[in-house]
């Protein structure tokens, strides 16, 4: 990069627009702390994920189309008829899945290292619009096939929005543009579907500056002390994630490769048919523990609400967490308590995955339960009461006793 | 970082893994573009449907019927005796796209080519021009009875598709 | 560390596994297809077979809308010998030049046509059921292939009677009940191989027939991935050697 700028033309043009010396700045010399392990690779998997989604999906767009009674054939002429359709739409579909479950071991990351506390809160939050814009995004894009599934995802979630008094009803019509999920819905949930990601590239734009203006986090979760404590970004970092990158498209390519499908659901197979619901409703994967705390409240609102308040409750989370260490690495008792709570989200995972009968309904009430309490309760508790244990005097000191 | 302890050996030995490891990524990165470059080619269907057969027996003579294929119109004119002779007439030096009436016909009497003007695809119109042949209205170009430019800014003839009389009154086109 | 993400990975990869659970229905036993598996590949002698059970017997009911004859050129078939396939279904053609509908000759560029002009048609000769479209049926039900396999083989009871709802007792269907009558028995079609037309052989081979017809790029999927895959693991394991090399002077 150096023996780039020291080229006469090139030092002229970035003295007018200094995108070299911006990208110098910021992916290069970028100074990362020493420590970072491989949890801290998902970040940038992540962005990886989102540049798949956007660029199958575009092309994607060009053979799609976005009405009631020729989606469904669209997609069935991209996957038999289209060079290299199926290819481009399994990725984009199982791609879905694999940006989730970087997203969400990213997040993990950040729950049991502390990356929510001061000073990152608006970087933490700035995650969580990712992540509900994600959410949306997601939904919608699983409307577009317009097979059974999708139909009838499409009319239980925008029916979530009828639980809210008075207004509920009209807020529903306004969605659906009809009185029932149909093709105007199908329309509008392609034009969203196609805008949302690139509002997600802009929200994601502002957490990489939030993250480099306050600098990353780290496994030991203490503040650094100097320069000893850095190194650069590239090569080191770079390589790194190239390697993390190597291993995800592996993990990916079996997937798209040798069961494609099994991520997604037979039911949408079958075309949309708004008279037949299918016998048994589960959403994709990624939003069975949150169905699950929907179902787990015997009320239509009270449902609702507390589906929303699983996610909103982690906005307060570097405020509910009262604990001044940042890494569970320091914390015995927090670190037992966020293994339960990842148990407890797979507890969750399950309760939604299966149909709202026997224990499962009981099961399911335990574990929403269990989850609030996590972050209402245990977590202000074990901030007060926990004994952590001694923290290393800086970043470098450990690593190079060591 | 501590690397001035390195030989100049080692030097080379790990550029080349650099560059070896660099090179291997951009080769699956090229390779990776083509799918999503080939699916904006003509897709399966599109090819499947790339051939049409079309009844002249309803054509009478001196008339011609337009007909959609691959996208595009295809005239198929039932010329009379006039029409022919006056393109055959023509001495071919004086064309700017020479070639014979006889090279554009399979049988004199019907004269089927892409009825797209030759200079910037719009479709000229049917008995009209400076030579009883087609006129595009857009920037005036003059076709003749065999379709073959005459006057205008078009380069070339009006193309001729590739076609086959499958009986005496039908013709595959493509 | 290493705990911490292989712990997350497992818990990740054991929701999706349930939601597949199926309901109230038996669950059929495995059959050992040839596309199975990351080298299967279909069996073209198996998919010509299935081809002439779906013609002489499924066709009578079910529509393959999603599968044109020219894709038949896939497994094995000539374009003339596609041709007189196509030559022998009918389908609606242009209005002609006073408006009228007008059916012609099926081409090779047209698809399966549904014996009936439409479902309420079909509703109505079949007793109120309707024969679904078949095209997806290997990957719109769980355990696919194996499902038709036994739905129509193995679930009906020899000399099968209708209970009194009309609907036959199959243990492989939802619910346990299904309208469609026993479609097979033995010889309902004479395969061109001279294999014996057993129910066994037919629902066997009309099933992995069915499975091509929902996922005709199978082997072009199984073939890129393998190249992928190996090409990635060398690109990763250079990742890693780099990576070695550049971290071998970092204290961390």
């Amino acid at each position: 990069m150096q023996a780039l700028l020291n080229n006469g033309f090139i030092r002229w043009f970035d003295n007018r627009l200094p995108v070299l010396s911006w990208t110098n700045h910021h992916m290069m010399e970028y100074p990362a702390p020493r420590n970072l392990n491989y949890a801290w690779n998902f970040g940038s998997l992540a962005g990886l994920a989102l540049v798949l989604q956007i660029v199958t999906g575009i092309v994607l767009a060009m053979h799609y189309t976005p009405h009631a009674d020729m989606a469904f054939d669209s997609v069935e002429r991209i996957m038999r008829d289209v060079n290299y359709g199926w290819l481009l739409r399994y990725m984009h579909a199982n791609g879905a899945s694999f940006f989730f479950i970087v997203v969400y071991l990213h997040i993990a990351r950040g729950l049991y290292y502390g990356s929510y506390k001061a000073p990152r809160e608006v970087l933490w939050w700035l995650g969580l619009v990712i992540l509900l814009l994600m959410m949306a995004t997601a939904f919608m894009g699983y409307v577009l096939p317009w097979g059974q599934m999708s139909f009838w995802g499409a009319t239980v979630i925008t029916n979530l929005f009828s639980a809210i008094p008075l207004i509920g009803e009209p807020i529903v019509q306004w969605l659906w543009g009809g009185f029932a999920v149909g093709n105007a819905t199908l329309n509008r949930f392609f034009s969203l579907h196609f805008l949302l990601p690139f509002v997600i590239v802009g929200v994601v734009v502002l957490h990489l500056w939030a993250l480099h203006h306050k600098k990353s986090n780290n496994p030991l979760g203490i503040d650094y002390k100097g320069p000893q404590d850095f190194i650069p970004f590239h090569p080191y970092y770079t390589i790194k994630d190239a390697f993390g990158a190597g291993v995800f498209l592996i993990l990916f390519a079996i997937f798209l490769f040798y069961a494609p499908n099994y991520m997604g659901h037979p039911d949408n197979y079958i075309p949309a048919d708004p008279l037949v619901t299918p016998a048994h409703i589960v959403p994709e994967w990624y939003f069975l523990p949150f169905y699950a705390i929907l179902r787990a409240i015997p009320d239509k609102l009270g449902g609702v609400l507390a589906m929303g308040a699983s996610i909103f409750i982690l906005f307060l989370l570097p405020w509910l967490d009262t604990s001044r260490i940042r890494s569970a690495t320091f914390r015995p008792v927090f670190k037992w308590f966020f293994w339960l709570l990842m148990i407890d989200l797979v507890v969750l995972g399950f309760c939604g995955a299966n149909p709202p009968e026997g224990f499962w309904v009981p099961l399911s009430q335990v574990a929403t339960v269990y989850y609030f309490l996590h972050f209402l309760i245990l977590l202000p508790l074990i901030g007060w009461f926990e004994r952590p244990r001694p923290l290393p005097d800086s970043i470098a000191k450990p690593v190079l006793k060591a | 970082m501590a690397d001035q302890t390195i030989g100049a050996h080692e030097e080379t030995r790990r550029d080349f893994l650099y560059v070896a490891t660099g090179a291997v990524a951009a080769v699956g990165a090229a390779m990776a573009i083509w799918p999503f470059i080939d699916q904006m080619n003509p897709a399966a269907d599109v090819l499947a449907l790339s051939s049409i057969e079309v009844d002249l027996s309803p054509v009478p003579v001196g008339q011609q019927i337009t007909v959609n294929w691959r996208g595009k119109p295809v005239f198929v004119r039932h010329r009379t005796e006039a029409d022919i002779e006056e393109a055959r007439a023509v001495p071919i030096e004086e064309l700017r796209d020479p070639q014979t009436d006889e090279e554009r016909v399979v049988k004199p009497e019907w004269l089927v080519m892409v009825g797209i003007c030759t200079h910037l695809g719009c479709v000229p119109l049917a008995d009209q021009g400076d030579f009883d042949g087609w006129f595009c209205p857009c920037h005036g170009s003059h076709y003749d009875s065999s379709g073959r430019i005459r006057k205008g800014p078009a380069p070339l003839n009006l193309a001729i598709p590739g076609y086959a009389f499958i009986d005496d009154t039908t013709i595959r086109v493509g | 560390m290493k705990r911490f993400i292989l712990s997350l990975a497992a818990l990740a990869f054991l929701v999706p596994a349930t939601a597949h659970a199926a309901g109230d229905q038996e669950v059929p036993p495995e059959h050992h297809w040839s596309f199975n598996g990351i080298f299967g590949t279909y069996d073209r002698a198996q998919l010509l077979r299935g081809l002439e059970v779906y013609r002489g017997v499924c066709a009578n009911c079910h529509g393959l809308k999603y599968v044109r004859f020219r894709d038949l050129e896939a497994i094995g078939l000539s374009e003339d010998e596609v041709k007189a396939i196509a030559a022998n279904y009918t389908v609606e053609g242009d209005v002609d030049s006073f408006g009228d509908p007008t059916t012609r000759e099926a081409k090779p560029f047209d698809a399966f046509p549904s014996p009936f002009p439409n479902d309420e048609a079909a509703r109505a000769s079949n007793g109120g059921a309707l024969p679904i479209d078949l095209s997806l049926v290997a990957k719109s039900r769980v355990h696919g292939p194996d499902y038709i396999h036994a739905l129509i083989g193995l679930g009906y009871e020899e000399n099968a009677e209708p209970g009194p709802t009309g609907l036959y007792h199959n243990p492989y269907m939802a619910g346990g009940y299904i309208a469609m009558p026993p479609p097979l028995f033995d010889d309902a079609v004479e395969y061109h191989d001279g294999t014996a037309a057993t129910v066994e052989q037919m629902s066997t081979d009309v099933s992995a027939f069915l499975m091509w017809a929902a996922e005709p790029k199978l082997e072009a999927r199984k073939a890129i991935g393998l190249k992928v895959i190996l090409f990635l693991l060398v690109l990763t394991g250079l990742f890693y050697v780099c990576k070695r090399k550049l971290w071998a002077n970092v204290e961390h």
